[in-house]
């Protein structure tokens, strides 16, 4: 289990328990986190589930994947703490990550 | 006004295949798909990729896929409205009487929503500013590309579509190109040569870069660019061409008096209906307790929908359930002979 915090564009945040071996993106669609699409299920193959890893995180998270960056380039307003959150693996290393949500997807 | 018995929206596996089974039972159909091409989100997001689950096909990819059901559609005559978007549905005497973006009129009693995530948009410009230049100075696709001779044209993007115009407009426009990365995941030649003309001068390369602002008070003068790390770039410019790919959006089926559940619309689970008689939602896009977002489960959905077509298109007939194996009038359809 790890802790995760996700902040809408409206700073409403939302910080819940996820399972490890889930997805970033898994733990907010079964959460009910507004603001994460997910319109291809996971397969890296749109950029609706885009989050914004805050700072401090974003070297303690898994490295991108071959090609994420190519389907961030298609997502809304990229900078560079980008990351499809279904290809951030949760593991007891991320308890407490936070990540930011676009304005939207 | 075209008349049909079903009016499909959406040309994906789950579209497709519906047509295949409501050609099967004796109903006329037409397909409308957003897209240029026929294919849904198999061709479009993932025509490379492997599926696994399809039922009997241990393995093929979306473009495969793609075929395999147009192949299956061969024997009937189906029409197709490519690029072309569905925008009014309205209720006339018991049928549904549809518009698209084109103007083309059907006129229905069965209209089956096989959308998946909606239609396919290019993803547009971040600043507000953009929009009033969109499609006078801002473009997010070429229809005429003589319109750019002479001028300064400034391209966003790091894919094929940047890279090949960049290259084919600086035979006869100032470009620039830019894009948020210095990585682009054109084709590698394609990458060379934007590479090789950026030497010669004949594109400046703007890399880490995104658009910030657009400026001129009538037409579009200049555009701000901002780097990774803030500092801002003005640029004058002629024309903004954008292609950061496509993004799924419910579009105007948001519209219809459907029972939305976020980017879904519920039906029931007998006739894969919605709230409004005679409209049903198949595959991705409709949801009900349990639903998988499989393909396989799209052509269910399809064939249940398309049985629930029939009562409507045909009021004064009874549906007999047939098996393609041994019905005459399957095989007559499907121009197979019996044996």
């Amino acid at each position: 289990m790890a802790k995760i915090t996700y902040i809408e564009h409206n700073g409403k945040s939302h910080t819940v328990e996820v399972k490890k071996g889930l997805s970033v993106m898994e733990g907010a669609v079964q959460n009910n986190i507004p603001g994460i699409d997910a319109d291809c299920g996971g397969s890296m193959a749109c950029a609706t589930c885009h989050v914004y890893v805050k700072e401090e995180w974003f070297d303690k998270i898994n490295i991108k994947s071959e090609g994420e960056d190519d389907m961030l380039d298609q997502a809304y307003e990229p900078n560079k703490h980008s990351r499809l959150s279904c290809q951030i693996s949760v593991t007891d290393d991320i308890d407490g990550l936070i990540v930011n949500l676009p304005e939207k997807q | 006004m075209i008349k049909t018995d079903a009016l499909i929206i959406g040309a994906g596996p789950t579209g497709l295949f519906t047509a295949h089974q409501l050609k099967l039972i004796g109903l006329n159909c037409e397909i409308v798909d957003n897209l240029d091409k026929i294919g849904g989100q198999c061709i479009e997001l993932y025509p490379d990729k492997p599926i696994y689950d399809i039922p009997a096909i241990p393995e093929c990819t979306g473009e495969e896929l793609t075929k395999n059901l147009i192949d299956q559609l061969k024997p009937f005559n189906i029409k197709f409205y490519l690029n072309e978007r569905v925008e009014e549905v309205k209720s006339n005497n018991g049928n549904w009487q549809v518009k698209t973006n084109k103007g083309t009129e059907f006129t229905t009693p069965n209209i089956i929503i096989a959308g998946g995530v909606g239609s396919f948009e290019p993803r547009k410009f971040a600043p507000k500013e953009c929009e009033k230049f969109e499609n006078k100075s801002i473009f997010y696709s070429i229809k005429d590309k003589s319109i750019f001779k002479g001028k300064t044209v400034s391209i966003f993007g790091g894919g094929d579509s940047a890279l090949d115009w960049a290259i084919e407009l600086s035979k006869s426009s100032k470009i620039n190109l830019i894009h948020r990365r210095d990585e682009f995941r054109g084709a590698q030649s394609t990458v060379q040569k934007v590479q090789d003309l950026a030497k010669e001068g004949k594109i400046n390369l703007f890399t880490k870069y995104q658009l910030n602002d657009a400026k001129g008070s009538d037409g579009l003068e200049s555009i701000d660019i901002i780097h990774e790390n803030k500092e801002v770039k003005n640029l004058k410019t002629d024309y903004v061409l954008g292609f950061f790919g496509l993004i799924m959006q419910l579009g105007p089926i948001a519209k219809w008096g459907l029972n939305l559940n976020k980017k879904t619309i519920n039906v029931d689970t007998e006739k894969f209906e919605t709230n409004q008689k005679g409209i049903y939602a198949v595959g991705d896009i409709c949801n009900y307790p349990g639903k998988l977002k499989l393909i396989l489960s799209g052509f269910h959905e399809g064939a249940l929908a398309a049985r629930a077509c029939f009562k409507l298109a045909k009021p004064n007939e009874q549906y007999k359930f047939e098996f393609t194996t041994s019905s005459k009038a399957i095989k007559n359809r499907l121009g197979v002979k019996g044996d």
